[in-house]
């Protein structure tokens, strides 16, 4: 019985260290200053051993951060060094490849001592409003002109932060007070992700954590090898264009599957774009891990020895893998690519099991909004400068069994705002955001629909937009049989289009009309349910044509 | 009415599987439970009436207030049985309730399945006409086709009909022209509009709660109806009053009007059942701990009063997850709610950890030692196993527990997995349900600001007892109080609710731009909205005021809620509301921020009868140790070893006699269990009080 109860012990220990990351990430959500954060859940926190290995993560909303942040706090331990650790420091940096990717995510990390003595680290990541340069878009040429860069560093020393660096920063960000006050937010959840832990360890009476990292990273090892055991070897693969920046971005993909691991490589990936629309190596392996563990291990929690048996590789500055001083700002929109290109892959090696392609990546609407030189604002508004940020997403692929789901996020875990907070941010009135008739890929399993979005300024104000949307040229595309979705469009009510990339004014008095893609079929759709295409005119899914021409509808 | 110059009130209760009726007579209470009757819950109510009313010696004439509770509605919503509706709203807005808030609440299904909208695409129709966000007219009501769309309801003999347009919470003209329409062309239609059912900013979840209220109306209307009319029938004489969400009583047509405010108005019951102990043993800090067989539900109560929200999510679909529900946005007192109950079953995950729940064994076939078929562990088999549980003597000995059953559906779904004997596995189900709620008490208190260690607990319902005092042991919370006849809280709770009502609405204001006149204006119609409901029910004598904001920092996506000043707002009060909303986000967050401007999202205002003041139970003065010579091996997690625990009848036990820990106190429906750690005292009024042995004398 003793090993037995030990067992249970253990695992008691292990959800509550669970419970103490999930504390640590909840303070920093409720704090956050930035969209993306509060709205997408774009942080990630974390505890490791004392070696700098992740015991356990919380469960966010980003897939972003699932081994980014696993790697990033040997690279505190190293750049710091071990004799420089102080009980109370408080350590930081956004070094995209040090950390998450780009500028704008900061990272931190802070020792936890007992007794005087190191026991692990914790550490954390969130999007921040603004880091200076030429603010959030793929426009910078160089790494430089995206922002302040501050490499890993000391926040504060034994409890004392560091004013210099604070002026600095304060310095050189647009909504200072914003930064700020996030990344105190982001050292204090590592705080109190430390004070939850010595809780815990008292409570349990531990002096370290080795006894329960050691049974932490045995059985989720254990419990990830069992599930490789029984995969077919060999070697896989897929290819996938989409629209890029300037120029049709090809991720092309060798998955090799043994029964210790799987590696996955992007060797014969584009070339370096010469907009920040690049992806550091840590990101790539972020996306590509969470399509892996999606499909082959999606019970098992996130921690080294979870993560250890996936590897990800790709050529130095292809696109997947650009190094110093390429642009990162907008790594996001490729890295949300990623999954499709992995599912793919899996989908050779186990039928029936991954979803269709879907429009995958964000449609993020980026707004400016100025007051017209000379113009008045309606009676009850007045003038203002204002930036608006909405995240829309279009429809996921359909899945083996199941229609795709319809202006939903996938892989991004992000959330929409509403329209109606929206209209309060800036001098904008939204026309229209409802789901995008006819545009899911035909199939056996329908793809999700998109959505149709219509925006105008407000009297006395023109708008401009920061577009960067992709799936316009390469649409979703359906599997065994399913068709492809709609492909995604950018243009004004009065029908002329717009580019889907790069700034561009909206005119006086016309209306912004964003149609984002559909998701891919799956199957052949002349094998869909007669009642499901009979529901799906009813609902307006799909209209008469479509029925006749994609589904063979004969009534 | 009243008899004999007492005063006779009666709480009804209708649970899934009991419908409870309590009545006061005096100060003296009755009990009654009856099975709830599916096809006329009515009847239930008057059966459980009539029994109660025999038990007491009255008659139902002599009853001068009943008050109801019911989860009818929140049933309704849950198995989506309720009137064929049609939704009108915003041309261009057809699919706010269909595409939610574009996320996925678990981000490694990959088959995730979205819960359908109420109102599904085909039944949802637009309108041309929009308001804008300050209110302003943009586009006028197109009145023509509201009215193609009215012959459309008939011909489509829709029964209810729901209405939201965007921007309705500032600007209701739109929403009550179109109803006027919609009435003028069908007469007696049951119709709701979004600007008077839950005038809140944020359109999903203001549409989303008038298209429940809207499908629910009409059942509960003829339910209501049909309750009023058999009571009278049956003798009664006095008004009929309803619990609402937010711990508060309405009439009976207000309820009718609005029955989403009648949504989890029996969890609201044992809250409000809960503050009233905490409020007889004069403390401040309450955890309410309700554990009866499929879940757990906890609930901060400080100063009498339960913890409450402007939203929360009912009938979730996917392992009680957040986001896998329909959020209504109503004042609600706030529960935190998880898969933990007597019956939630065990099993094994592929890392070889136990886990509990959130499927459960419900009534049927139950956990497996009840021997009617059941074959997975429960938490009951667990707690039997583990000597915490008498099997001879569950539920008064109706039930006889089979342990021979337990022990198999241990071995075979945990112990033979895992290596492990039986009990080891029961300790294993035990210690991991106990976490899984202590973890979702340390979370609801992290998200509150509040540290869980100057709380008490109060634990009622079936299975609480079992495991309170473990749970206070992880919470690290000193005193424990379970109760008595703590199986019917909810309905005694009905009983000691004051009537009351909170009006919110959405109303954008920057604090920078703050204007006294136009938030007095505000608070002015709120209170007379909030008034009015409260008058039906206390006609005379004083009310209290309560005036609540949401706020947040400019650029923050979450709002706090911040408690006003109850008196009217001079110009000056932008320094004041600054200052109250930074202390309570220091309360929260540890800091204030310097430099940003402040927004008020929506406000708040609670009119209600005070509470009674009740009699403080006296303290126990002289304490008796109790003795029994009963005792039998019960596991202790904390000492991680069996230990002799001696048994003890509840109903034997005289007021002040103390009881150390190791112990089982066992009453008909459940027991109470005393670890090593604690003692338990019983007080005047039945309760017990536990507290922690190096602790106990601290504070009485």
């Amino acid at each position: 019985m003793a090993k037995g109860l030990s067992n249970v012990h253990l695992q008691v220990m292990w959800n509550r260290l669970i419970s103490v990351v999930e504390e640590q990430a909840l303070t920093l959500l409720r704090t956050a200053f930035s969209t993306s954060v509060r709205e997408a859940g774009d942080l990630s926190a974390g505890v490791f051993d004392e070696q700098g290995h992740m015991i356990a993560q919380a469960v966010t909303g980003t897939p972003g951060h699932v081994n980014a942040m696993a790697e990033a706090v040997r690279h505190f331990i190293n750049d710091i060094g071990a004799d420089n650790i102080f009980e109370g420091d408080s350590y930081i940096t956004n070094d995209p490849w040090k950390g998450t990717g780009h500028l704008h995510d900061f990272t931190f990390v802070n020792p936890s001592f007992r007794n005087g003595k190191l026991v692990g680290y914790f550490a954390c990541t969130a999007h921040v409003v603004d880091v200076g340069g030429r603010g959030f878009g793929p426009d910078g040429n160089e790494i430089y002109e995206e922002g302040i860069f501050i490499p890993i560093m000391k926040f504060a020393e034994r409890g004392e932060v560091d004013q210099r660096l604070i002026h600095i920063i304060r310095n050189n960000v647009r909504e200072a007070g914003q930064v700020i006050g996030d990344l105190y937010s982001l050292s204090s959840c590592n705080e109190i992700g430390h004070r939850r832990l010595m809780d815990m360890m008292d409570e349990f009476a531990l002096d370290d954590l080795n006894e329960l990292r050691n049974f932490i990273f045995d059985n989720s090892l254990g419990a990830t090898l069992e599930r490789l055991k029984n995969l077919p070897s060999g070697s896989f693969h897929n290819e996938m264009r989409v629209d890029g920046y300037d120029a049709p971005v090809t991720m092309k993909l060798r998955l090799d599957v043994s029964e210790d691991g799987v590696l996955a490589d992007f060797d014969g990936t584009s070339g370096l774009s010469k907009k920040g629309i690049n992806v550091p190596l840590v990101y790539t392996t972020a996306y590509a891990c969470y399509a892996l563990k999606c499909t082959l291990a999606p019970q098992i929690p996130n921690n080294h020895a979870s993560l250890a048996p996936f590897k990800v590789s790709a050529p130095v500055n292809c696109i997947l893998n650009a190094v110093h001083p390429a642009p990162v700002a907008i790594r996001h929109v490729l890295g949300q690519f990623l999954p499709d290109v992995v599912l793919g892959a899996l989908h050779q090696m186990l039928p029936d099991t991954v979803p269709a392609e879907g429009s995958s990546a964000l449609w993020n609407v980026q707004l400016g909004a100025r007051p017209i030189e000379g113009a008045e604002a309606a009676a009850d508004e007045s003038l203002r400068n204002s930036q608006i940020l909405m995240f829309n997403s279009g429809g996921t692929g359909a899945r083996p069994t199941l229609d795709g789901l319809s202006a939903t996020a996938f892989p991004s875990g992000v959330h929409t705002m509403s329209s109606e907070v929206t209209e309060h941010v800036g001098p904008i009135t939204i026309w229209r955001k409802e789901l995008r008739e006819g545009s899911g890929g035909a199939g056996a399993q329908r793809g999700g629909l998109g959505q149709v979005i219509e925006i105008s300024a407000n009297q006395g104000h023109k708008i401009y937009i920061n577009a960067m949307f992709d799936r316009c040229e390469n649409p979703a595309r359906g599997r065994d049989g399913g068709q492809n979705g709609s492909p995604g469009a950018v243009g004004l009510d009065d029908g002329s289009d717009l580019q889907s990339k790069g700034q561009q004014w909206i005119p006086d008095g016309r209306r912004l009309v964003l149609n984002l893609p559909g998701g891919g079929g799956y199957g052949d759709p002349h094998q869909r349910d007669r009642t499901l295409v009979a529901t799906d005119i009813e609902r307006e899914y799909i209209d008469m044509d479509q029925a006749r021409g994609e589904y063979g509808w004969e009534k | 009415m009243s008899y004999q110059d007492k005063s006779v009130r009666v709480g009804a209760d209708i649970g899934g599987t009991f419908t409870d009726v309590v009545l006061e007579l005096g100060q003296e209470q009755f009990t009654a439970k009856v099975l709830t009757n599916y096809s006329e819950p009515e009847q239930a109510i008057i059966d459980g009436l009539q029994k109660v009313a025999q038990i007491a010696g009255v008659e139902l004439e002599h009853i001068d207030q009943l008050i109801h509770g019911t989860t009818l509605a929140t049933n309704a919503l849950i198995e989506r049985r309720g009137a064929n509706t049609a939704f009108i709203t915003s041309q261009g807005f057809r699919d706010v309730i269909e595409m939610r808030t574009e996320g996925r609440f678990e981000q490694y299904d990959l088959n995730l399945k979205l819960p359908p909208p109420l109102i599904s695409r085909e039944h949802r129709y637009v309108v041309a006409g929009r308001i804008a966000a300050t209110g302003r007219e943009l586009v006028a009501l197109d009145e023509a086709s509201l009215r193609d769309v009215a012959g459309k309801i008939r011909e489509r003999s829709y029964e209810s009909v729901a209405i939201g347009f965007i921007h309705s919470y500032v600007n209701a003209d739109h929403e009550r022209r179109a109803r006027d329409i919609i009435v003028d062309e069908i007469p007696g239609i049951s119709i709701s509009i979004s600007s008077e059912v839950s005038p809140q900013m944020r359109e999903f979840e203001r549409f989303n709660t008038v298209c429940a209220n809207a499908f629910v109306k009409p059942l509960m209307a003829s339910y209501l109806g049909r309750l009023v009319e058999r009571f009278e029938a049956a003798g009664g004489r006095c008004p009929v009053f309803m619990m609402h969400s937010g711990g508060g009583l309405i009439s009976v047509d207000s309820a009718i009007e609005f029955p989403v405010r009648l949504l989890e108005s029996g969890p609201a019951g044992g809250a409000i059942y809960a503050s009233d102990f905490a409020a007889r043993f004069g403390l401040d800090k309450v955890l309410s701990y309700d554990m009866g067989g499929t879940t757990a539900k906890i609930c901060l109560i400080e100063h009498r009063v339960p913890k409450t929200a402007r939203t929360f999510e009912v009938a979730r679909t996917y392992r009680f997850k957040k986001g896998s529900g329909m959020p209504v946005s109503i004042p609600v007192i706030e529960m935190v709610e998880i898969g933990a109950g007597g019956g939630s079953l065990a099993w094994v995950d592929e890392m070889n950890q136990i886990r509990v729940g959130p499927e459960s064994a419900g009534s049927e076939p139950g956990p497996a030692c009840y021997d009617r078929g059941g074959e997975s562990p429960a938490v009951t088999d667990a707690d039997l196993l583990l000597g915490r549980l008498d099997p001879d003597r569950f539920a008064g000995g109706d039930i006889r527990l089979e342990t021979g059953h337990s022990k198999n559906a241990l071995q075979h779904v945990i112990g033979d997995r895992l290596d492990m004997d039986t009990e080891t596995a029961a300790i294993g189900i035990c210690e991991v349900v106990d976490e899984n709620m202590a973890n979702a008490a340390r979370v609801h208190a992290v998200e509150s600001g509040k540290e869980l260690a100057e709380f008490t607990m109060i634990a009622f319902g079936g299975a609480a007892p079992l495991h309170a005092c473990r749970l206070c042991e992880k919470l690290d919370i000193d005193k424990l109080i379970v109760p008595p006849g703590a199986g019917v809280g909810s309905a005694i709770g009905f009983l000691r609710a004051p009537f009351g009502f909170e009006a919110v609405r959405g109303a954008f204001l920057r604090l920078s731009q703050f204007d006294a006149d136009w938030t007095n204006r505000l608070i002015g119609e709120l209170s007379d909205e909030a008034e009015r409901f409260a008058r039906a029910g206390a006609p005379q004598g004083e009310l209290v005021r309560e005036i609540k904001a949401y706020m947040r920092y400019q650029g923050q996506g979450w709002e706090i809620v911040v408690m006003l000043p109850n008196r009217a707002f001079i110009s000056d009060d932008q320094r004041e509301i600054r200052r109250l909303f930074e202390e309570e986000y220091i309360c929260l967050f540890g800091r204030a921020l310097d430099g940003l401007d402040i927004e008020i999202m929506n406000w708040s205002v609670q009119v209600r009868s005070p509470l009674e003041s009740v009699a403080a139970v006296d303290p126990v003065n002289h304490e008796s140790d109790g003795d029994s010579r009963e005792s039998r091996q019960v596991f202790d997690a904390r000492e991680q070893a069996f230990v002799d625990a001696k048994i003890y009848q509840r109903e034997r036990l005289q007021a002040g006699e103390r009881i150390p820990g190791p112990a089982v106190i066992v009453e008909r429906e459940t027991s109470t269990i005393v670890t090593s750690r604690y003692q338990a005292v019983r007080q005047n009024d039945g309760s017990l009080l536990l507290s922690r042995n190096d602790r106990a004398n601290q504070n009485g």
